[in-house]
């Protein structure tokens, strides 16, 4: 399609101002978190807070956790995204297309809904007690979905003859799984955990209805602390590490996807 | 050692198949959508007005409460011009940008906007929010102090932040959607003489609409549960979750189970409206 350079131009300035758009709150976030004030407006430059945050008991536990939960949410949904998305993918069978429908439901419906639903099911039916247990099951759901629609997309790009080879070469179906499929799939599962991961660190919404009161993670702590002005700088050095941190798995993501379409 | 069992598993398919979706399948049965009916039936359920317990007592009164006071479809309305609109604004955002990465700019570009994209889902949903926060505030914020207005607390400030924050999920569907859509599509249009709008509505449009509708699932979704970011700009704005969250606070569950089905049911139309396009398998 010809576009003349006006045009290119257009669209790239469009593109420079979603991307300040995008960037000036995060901007604003990691200026606060050198800002001398306890306010929310820069009043001088400090580092104090950085030293503060480091020595807080309540900051690492609660990173702690969200680490704890985010892992096990994401190896849960690695084994079970990839089971479901090879039976989809290789299998024609009676409800396939329900079981595909089903599979995204709990990314597509709203997270109060699954964080309310999820809740009566544990509390009000299946009367166990709100935990860490509970956290992980919930995060393992929406998690799942994000590892199942990597995978599968993944799927539909390979070519199938590479299995049929290996099944012409006298590989059984784990042997062939172990060093054809599952080699394929690295960069997808990869990408699919990656998101997973970070999708399950930042949820508050689920986790307010399904983790109970003796457990907290980083989103918590953030929602708990913001309000109180004494806390505000603590808090704006915690967002800002986590952005700076994630800068690594997100370049990596991208670099071994080779694509931006695979890293969701 | 694994071998008598695959030559097993060859020999029944069906054996293959349930052992693969067995687990998968019983979670998201079982634990999902066990959980949905659960919700369902702790709608059914009520409040003892003297001790504030909930009562197994089945019956249809808290969606008689829903609907018998006007406040509740209010709110409700509320909700969906809200999601409608950040949908709105954020595909108008969106398509530009997916665009000029997937066909203008160059490979190192690309990549490097594609970090771009991915790194704000990163940073928290809670400290964007208060950023923001801190950007609206009509006394004081950054908006006021170097342009001299802000649209404040309210509805407009809740439309524009969750807008800002689904738009990462906006773009990803699009532009995967675009990079899909092969060049030679697009030189074939403009051989045949096809102008650049006339290639965008009858090449680029149909091939795209799964993407963007996939696209809108996720704005509008995200914007019809959100409950915390309206409690941190929206002023004295009400939503279907702060109305969920509020009941379920005081011990109301029954009632916040029974608004909790509003959305759930919206979604399921939209979905099962949207399925023939080919969005879901784009998500």
């Amino acid at each position: 399609m010809y576009l003349s350079s006006a045009v290119r131009r257009g669209i790239a300035v469009l593109t420079a101002a979603v991307l300040l758009f995008l960037y000036a709150p995060i901007a604003y976030l990691g200026l606060l978190a050198f800002n001398r004030q306890r306010s929310i407006i820069f009043g001088g430059f400090t580092l104090k807070w950085w030293g503060v945050a480091w020595r807080d008991h309540e900051v690492r536990h609660a990173l702690w956790g969200s680490v704890q939960t985010a892992t096990m949410a994401t190896l849960l949904a690695l084994v079970l995204g990839t089971l479901a998305s090879l039976a989809v993918h290789r299998y024609r069978f009676f409800g396939r297309t329900t079981v595909s429908f089903a599979v995204i439901l709990p990314i597509a419906l709203p997270g109060i809904v699954t964080g309310i639903a999820l809740n009566a099911a544990f509390r009000q039916i299946l009367g166990v007690k709100l935990g860490f247990f509970t956290l992980v099951v919930a995060h393992a759901t929406f998690c799942l979905v994000v590892v199942f629609n990597n995978v599968v997309a993944r799927l539909r790009r390979l070519p199938g003859n590479l299995e049929e080879a290996s099944a012409d070469l006298g590989g059984d179906a784990f042997q062939t799984f172990r060093l054809v499929t599952l080699p394929l799939l690295r960069s997808a599962l990869f990408a699919g955990g990656l998101l997973a991961f970070a999708l399950s660190f930042d949820e508050i919404v689920v986790t307010t209805f399904t983790a109970g009161s003796g457990f907290t993670t980083l989103p918590q702590f953030i929602l708990g602390n913001y309000s109180r002005p004494q806390r505000l700088p603590v808090v704006n050095v915690v967002a800002i590490t986590v952005v700076l941190l994630s800068i690594v798995p997100a370049w990596l993501a991208q670099r071994i996807s080779g694509d931006v379409s695979s890293a969701r | 050692m694994l071998k008598p069992l695959a030559r097993w598993f060859h020999r029944r398919p069906l054996a293959g198949l349930v052992g693969l979706l067995g687990a998968p399948m019983a979670w998201l049965v079982v634990v999902y959508l066990g959980s949905l009916a659960a919700l369902l039936v702790s709608s059914l359920y009520s409040l003892d007005s003297f001790t504030f317990n909930v009562v197994k007592h089945v019956g249809l009164q808290n969606y008689r409460e829903l609907w018998q006071r006007p406040v509740y479809a209010r709110v409700a309305m509320r909700t969906l011009g809200v999601a409608a609109a950040v949908t709105l604004v954020d595909l108008v955002l969106a398509l530009p940008i997916a665009f000029y990465m997937a066909k203008v700019a160059t490979p190192r570009v690309r990549r490097a906007l594609g970090v771009a994209l991915i790194l704000p889902l990163w940073a928290s949903y809670l400290a964007k929010a208060y950023a923001w926060r801190t950007f609206l505030d009509p006394a004081g914020g950054l908006l006021r102090k170097t342009l001299g207005w802000s649209p404040g607390f309210g509805l407009s400030g809740v439309v524009i932040v969750l807008a800002y924050l689904w738009l990462p999920y906006a773009i990803l569907p699009i532009y995967a959607g675009l990079e899909r859509l092969p060049d030679s599509l697009l030189e074939a249009s403009a051989d045949l003489g096809g102008r650049a709008g006339v290639t965008l509505r009858a090449v680029v449009f149909p091939i795209l609409l799964p993407a963007v509708v996939a696209a809108t699932i996720f704005t509008f979704s995200l914007s019809l549960g959100d409950y915390i970011t309206v409690g941190i700009v929206g002023g004295k704005t009400q939503m279907i979750g702060n109305v969920i969250s509020a009941n379920f606070g005081v011990n109301n569950v029954p009632l916040a189970a029974a608004f909790a089905v509003v959305p759930m049911i919206i979604m399921v139309i939209y979905l099962v409206g949207i399925r023939r396009t080919g969005a879901l398998e784009n998500l």
